[in-house]
């Protein structure tokens, strides 16, 4: 019988964790996400789930510690936001570059300062660089099946997952979700394996001092420098791209559901105008587009579900016919524009494709954004001569 | 076969007596063994527990293996009957010379 449950995209996140069975959860309350440690601490508490939980000192200690678990061969699982994340930066890299499956959960928030607990995307977009995989989530059932994927992605790459979804927007709204049946999960998810090459009677050294040139180990075989590690994640990260997409597909064999793999997309068969977002801003521009449809536009939109690696190729594939992309997105590179603009221009410069591009950065730091705006800032831009790249500023 | 797929996606190491090379190569001071003043034998061992390179033999008369000896000084430092000393130079002849 299926199991629907009324839960927010915080319990969602921590159940999908518990499907897993996970071994070892690292994790220091912050909010929004706070809740999924607190679930997550309770399923161990009442001996629901066979796991450790540490309770660390600091978000640096939580991933430090699920990198050496990971190390050990355990299913390992954290959540953390905004300045918690940036906390993580230096153990981020590290994770990427050990090459540990870690999956954790984003829950995105603005970043001080000035404070502010509410969502926006600057943490994780903040951590683009790190060499994870981030994917984008739009509802509480998709962060259930996203953190699934998770695994399954993290396991078969040897890189990291990030889970991102929205703070109080997903993460404090409580909407049904259907619970996957756990023995489908382990149908789905194999056992892992554990890192290859560790176990007690072969000990290694981790990540041990490495210089840049390839040298010869004493067993004779040619080791790389560090250079070529950091080549290796990035053509392994290029590579998942079909890693992400396959895992969706075989997860929608199974279950019955998909969430586009790289992409998704909203009335784009015919669209001659493109929103493009991430998150549930994406889900937002949905609303959007119907209404511009209405008065004529034909407008769809692509909804981003994988940042890193970018899937350019999807994305010319996508935009190949539309005369107008308008970007809108919780996020800004201080001194030039919104991430996810930039990249995309970038990806269409190796195209002949040249549609008119306006970009918007919108909701920092949890300030409302209703469809009508987008709808606004969307038609300006195909009808104006030119348009202010932000909505909704005030007092200026 | 596993051990190599870990080697070349992330930094790893197997400890092994050249690892990092022949780090004798970087001494520039040589310990010097006066087995005369080894008598402590079995009961003792202080020099082989605390070398860091581990090329200090069980066996007596204790042998150190230059070959890796980085020179440190701790087996000096350690030994409670003060049998070995550190003399300048990369090597024992290079210590005699002097």
């Amino acid at each position: 019988m299926t199991d629907i449950r009324i839960i927010t995209a915080n319990e969602a996140a921590a159940i999908a964790a518990s499907l897993c069975g996970v071994q070892v959860i690292a994790a220091y309350p912050i909010t929004p996400q706070t809740p999924v440690t607190e679930a997550l601490a309770g399923m161990v508490e009442r001996g629901e789930l066979k796991a450790e939980y540490l309770t660390v000192e600091s978000e640096h200690s939580a991933m430090a510690s699920v990198i050496a678990a990971s190390q050990m061969g355990a299913r390992v699982f954290t959540a953390t936001s905004a300045n918690g994340l940036l906390y993580m930066h230096e153990m981020l890299h590290w994770a990427a570059g050990s090459r540990v499956p870690v999956v954790m959960a984003c829950v995105n928030r603005g970043v001080g300062a000035p404070w502010t607990i509410l969502n926006d995307q600057q943490d994780s977009i903040a951590q683009r660089d790190t060499g994870w995989i981030q994917l984008y989530c739009r509802n509480s059932q998709e962060v259930t099946d996203t953190v699934i994927q998770g695994y399954r992605i993290a396991e078969q790459t040897n890189i990291p997952v990030m889970v991102c979804y929205d703070g109080f927007v997903l993460s404090h709204a409580s909407t049904p979700v259907e619970v996957p049946d756990r023995e489908d999960v382990e149908r789905y998810l194999p056992p892992w394996a554990g890192v290859p090459g560790i176990n007690l009677d072969a000990s290694m050294n981790i990540n041990p001092l490495i210089l840049s040139e390839p040298r010869q180990a004493p067993d004779g075989d040619l080791l790389p420098g560090y250079m070529d590690l950091r080549y290796r994640l990035q053509e392994d990260l290029l590579a998942a791209l079909e890693a992400i997409d396959s895992a969706d597909r075989e997860f929608e064999s199974l279950f019955g559901r998909g969430w586009g793999g790289l992409l998704w997309e909203y009335q784009m068969d015919d669209a001659e105008h493109a929103l493009v977002s991430m998150g549930s801003l994406a889900s937002e521009s949905t609303l959007a587009a119907d209404s511009m449809r209405q008065q004529g536009l034909r407008t769809g939109v692509l909804g981003v579900r994988t940042y890193r690696p970018f899937p350019t190729l999807r994305f010319t594939r996508a935009l190949a016919k539309v005369k107008t992309v308008t970007v809108f997105e919780k996020d800004i590179s201080y001194g030039y524009g919104g991430a996810l603009a930039n990249d995309l221009k970038a990806a269409l410069f190796d195209t002949d494709l040249r549609p008119r591009f306006s970009s918007f950065v919108a909701g920092l730091g949890g300030r409302d954004v209703n469809p009508e705006q987008l709808v606004q800032a969307a038609t300006d831009a195909i009808t104006k001569e030119s348009v202010p790249g932000w909505i909704d500023v005030r007092g200026q | 076969m596993a051990d190599k797929i870990r080697e070349t996606i992330a930094a790893a190491s197997k400890p092994a007596p050249g690892e990092a090379g022949k780090t004798g190569d970087w001494r520039s001071q040589t310990p010097v063994i006066d087995q005369g003043k080894c008598t402590q034998k079995d009961t003792c061992l202080l020099c082989w527990l605390y070398c860091p390179d581990g090329v200090i033999s069980r066996e007596f008369p204790l042998e150190i293996d230059l070959e890796y000896c980085k020179g440190c000084g701790i087996c000096a430092e350690e030994c409670p009957r003060k049998a070995i000393t550190m003399a300048d130079g990369k090597t024992l002849d290079d210590a005699e010379e002097k």
